[in-house]
């Protein structure tokens, strides 16, 4: 296997994340993305509207810090470190394509239906990722956190409002899957 | 010098989101239809070795650097707001395929169309702001 080329598997995925959120506790901070989208409203005057945004951002700019680098990182792996390609269940790419005429799994890292830039001018694919973000930054701050910071930080310190959450994400996530994607997509 | 650190674990971070695909909205759109192992393996080991470090850390008692308590403040008591949100959190998650993490990672590899899930999420945390006092907590 070439480490620095092949997709890695979850046994190293998995311990590394676990790594990140311990050196983030031990710089004395805390693994959570989401927080960041606050920030990014108070920053640009959201305070004015609610005080739900009126808090000390400043404290917070170490967690943009980890977002400019998040973004490198993403820059540094997509140009260096793969092939940008993601292969997926058989099955599952097969039920794609005849169902919802996504043909791209193992050819692309993101389905090019949904996120190739020409396609924006196709309004259901622009209300497909305006609705599911903004599904994701209301669900993460109604639910206190996000992936990393209840399904790892919250679940990793067994707390109960942690695991009622993840329970939800796989309620909704199921749910969008199973129910609505029929309906979304065909 | 801290900035940097910062910085440098973001970076790590960033690939970790990447190379293992966890940014990937195919890889999300599998686990939902339980077609591999592979996500519930990187959260369920992330989640074995933190529950393991956690407690290692609180028996004892270990700080962080500048010799603080570690951040691991208990959440507030609800069902209504931890369910709720959740289950609208996971419905944008598996709609659009990536949560907050993997979005930058993804900015970051040059797809134009993520900026527009991203700036949706910055509004849907903005009217959660507006509106957060009429919804059951």
């Amino acid at each position: 296997m070439n480490l620095l080329y092949d997709p890695w598997p979850w046994y190293i995925a998995g311990p590394l994340i676990a790594l990140t959120m311990f050196i983030l506790l031990y710089v004395g901070k805390q693994f959570g993305m989401s927080s960041n989208l606050r920030t990014m409203c108070s920053i640009g005057g959201a305070a004015k509207y609610s005080d739900f945004f009126r808090f000390d951002w400043r404290a917070q700019r170490w967690n943009l810090v980890v977002v400019l680098g998040a973004i490198i990182g993403g820059f540094i792996a997509s140009n260096f470190m793969s092939d940008n390609t993601v292969n997926i269940n058989p099955e599952v790419a097969q039920q794609l394509a005849t169902d919802y005429g996504i043909n791209s799994a193992g050819e692309a890292y993101l389905p090019p239906e949904l996120f190739a830039s020409e396609n924006l001018t196709d309004p259901s694919v622009l209300a497909v990722l305006i609705l599911g973000g903004f599904m994701v930054g209301f669900g993460a701050r109604y639910a206190g956190g996000c992936t990393s910071g209840h399904a790892i930080s919250g679940l990793s310190n067994l707390q109960l409002p942690s695991l009622i959450a993840v329970v939800g994400f796989f309620i909704g996530g199921l749910v969008m899957i199973h129910l609505l994607f029929p309906l979304i997509f065909s | 010098m801290k900035y940097l650190s910062y910085l440098t674990i973001g970076i790590f971070f960033g690939i970790i989101m990447y190379k293992s695909e966890a940014a990937s909205w195919f890889r999300i759109y599998e686990m939902f239809q339980f077609g591999s192992f592979h996500m519930y393996g990187i959260i369920g080991s992330a989640l074995a070795i933190g529950v393991v470090g956690v407690q290692i850390i609180k028996k004892n008692n270990i700080k962080s650097i500048d010799g603080t308590e570690m951040n691991l403040h208990p959440k507030n008591k609800s069902v209504a707001r931890y369910l709720i949100g959740g289950i609208i959190f996971g419905l944008g998650w598996a709609l659009a395929g990536a949560c907050p993490g993997p979005m930058y990672v993804l900015a970051g590899a040059g797809y134009f169309s993520i900026l527009i899930v991203i700036a949706s999420a910055i509004l849907g945390t903005f009217v959660y702001g507006i509106i957060k006092d009429k919804l059951p907590h």
